[in-house]
């Protein structure tokens, strides 16, 4: 019972250990090598990890990670401004809710044309989806900040660039994290589809490949690879938030 | 120390304050009671440099009012604390930003923590605290930057009945060990007569009545008659005061 409780308090394994028992029920219910067992695919996996899937999945997490930096960098000054300045919130915010819920995906060709078949293209494509969740983020975490918190600060002699520091960034910053939540779960799935065009790198290439070799084995492990990706990342975020932003996690 | 000369506010077309004039002594409390909505908060932004005005004048040591004054503390109502520093991050925010030294900092934040009793909380968050908590952690940010003037915005209306009598007890007490003018905007009448020398009620944007209060400075005031009867006095006013003639 105990380890039962253990195994409970721990969501992580708690969940993989669902996913895992849900994955084997529809592998002896479906009897076809097309949901092959868990046990042969951690197998599989542990095989192909050093020295294919690693790197495949390398390709894929230099993708995201660039794609998602150059998102910050422009996301966050832009998302700055426009909280911050009701003209030109007046002036950007119409734009980008029309920009917004655009299915930018069907726009590939077009960078691929304008970009050059290789990761620019790729990279821009994720870029121009996960902006707008960075963008707005930051914008509604200046608009929440009660106005008693700006005349705190003024009374107690902050500066203009002092209030950036100890107002309005540690008040966006847990909308940031959200925002990046959300931008890697995106951008992991769009950059599946992006994969699927001129490239041998990448573990979106990697499984489309193995689909189209009908070796479900390996197909798997590339799916396995890119889950712990995503895991892995999501844990990363909650850690830096925990490191970043104590205050929300008090009880 | 303060001088407030013909002044008028509106916030668009509502006329806040109308014809505003005060004058407060260096060294002095002076608490404005009214009812909601009758300026008095606003009026409290105004001397603090908070909110801009066009018509009238505002002295503080004879210098215009323009903008936050570094001198003025300021307590809110909602106190104000930044919810991601600690009580010590809180309290030493001021001294920072005026550029102190970390030594003399970690000197000045020590000290008041010890005055107000507060030690214990350095490394809380405003959201571990409690009202009274939260009060006294934001009555230290404000003493520690050494103002010559204070502004109080109904700083103990989210408190209970005795948390309340404590807050007041120790903000008389730090006003007697080391005086500074003092401005309280509340709505309690027992609040303003315990911490005001001069009593000033407002009401529709007007000062409706200044009543001096010969008994304050008495932390046992709160259990003699004489305090009731000022209380009465103001609680008349400020129901019936078309009755009264204005001085």
């Amino acid at each position: 019972m105990k380890l039962l409780d253990k195994m409970l308090k721990n969501k992580t394994l708690h969940g993989i250990i669902i996913v895992i028992i849900i994955w084997y029920l529809l592998h002896i219910s479906v009897e076809s090598n097309v949901i092959p067992s868990p046990y042969n695919t951690f197998k599989r996996f542990f095989h192909l990890f050093p020295k294919v899937l690693s790197i495949h999945l390398l390709a894929s997490l230099v993708r995201i990670m660039t794609a998602v930096g150059i998102s910050i960098i422009i996301g966050v000054p832009f998302g700055l401004w426009i909280g911050m300045s009701k003209k030109a919130d007046s002036i950007i915010s119409p734009v980008v809710y029309i920009l917004y819920p655009l299915p930018k995906i069907a726009f590939l060709p077009i960078f691929m044309i304008l970009l050059g078949i290789g990761n620019t293209a790729k990279i821009t494509l994720i870029v121009t989806i996960i902006i707008f969740q960075i963008l707005i983020g930051v914008r509604d975490g200046i608009k929440e900040i009660p106005k008693e918190l700006y005349y705190s600060v003024i009374s107690m002699g902050v500066s203009k660039a002092g209030m950036y520091r100890h107002l309005i960034m540690p008040a966006i910053l847990p909308r940031l994290f959200s925002a990046l939540r959300l931008s890697l779960g995106i951008s992991i799935s769009t950059l599946f589809f992006a994969e699927n065009f001129a490239t041998t790198y990448g573990i979106g290439y990697y499984i489309m490949n193995a689909w189209v070799m009908v070796d479900y084995l390996d197909m798997f492990s590339g799916i396995l690879a890119l889950s712990l990706l995503g895991l892995l990342l999501l844990r990363l975020m909650d850690l830096l938030e925990k490191k970043f932003c104590p205050w929300v996690f008090l009880k | 120390m303060i001088r407030v000369r013909n002044l008028n506010y509106s916030y668009g077309s509502d006329l806040v304050l109308s014809n505003i004039n005060l004058s407060i002594e260096e060294n002095t409390t002076c608490t404005i009671i009214g009812p909601s909505g009758c300026g008095k908060t606003t009026l409290l932004y105004l001397l603090a440099g908070l909110i801009d005005y066009t018509d009238g004048e505002i002295y503080i040591k004879n210098e215009k009012v323009r903008g936050s004054r570094r001198e003025t503390g300021v307590i809110l109502q909602d106190y104000g604390l930044l919810p991601w520093k600690t009580v010590w991050n809180n309290i030493a925010l001021g001294l920072k930003v005026r550029g102190m030294e970390r030594e003399q900092l970690n000197k000045e934040v020590s000290e008041i923590l010890r005055e107000l009793d507060i030690q214990e909380l350095k490394n809380k968050y405003p959201s571990q605290l409690s009202g009274g908590q939260k009060q006294r952690v934001t009555i230290a940010r404000t003493l520690v930057i050494k103002p010559d003037l204070l502004l109080l915005d109904e700083f103990t209306s989210a408190l209970d009945a005795m948390t309340k009598e404590n807050i007041q007890n120790l903000i008389l007490n730090i006003y007697k060990k080391r005086p500074v003018t003092i401005v309280f905007v509340t709505h309690s009448i027992e609040e303003a007569v315990f911490l005001g020398q001069k009593i000033v009620i407002m009401d529709k944007a007007k000062i409706k009545k200044i009543i001096d209060n010969p008994y304050f400075g008495d932390v046992e005031i709160r259990s003699r008659i004489d305090y009731y009867n000022i209380c009465l006095e103001v609680r008349r006013w400020l129901e019936e005061g078309k009755n009264h003639e204005t001085p």
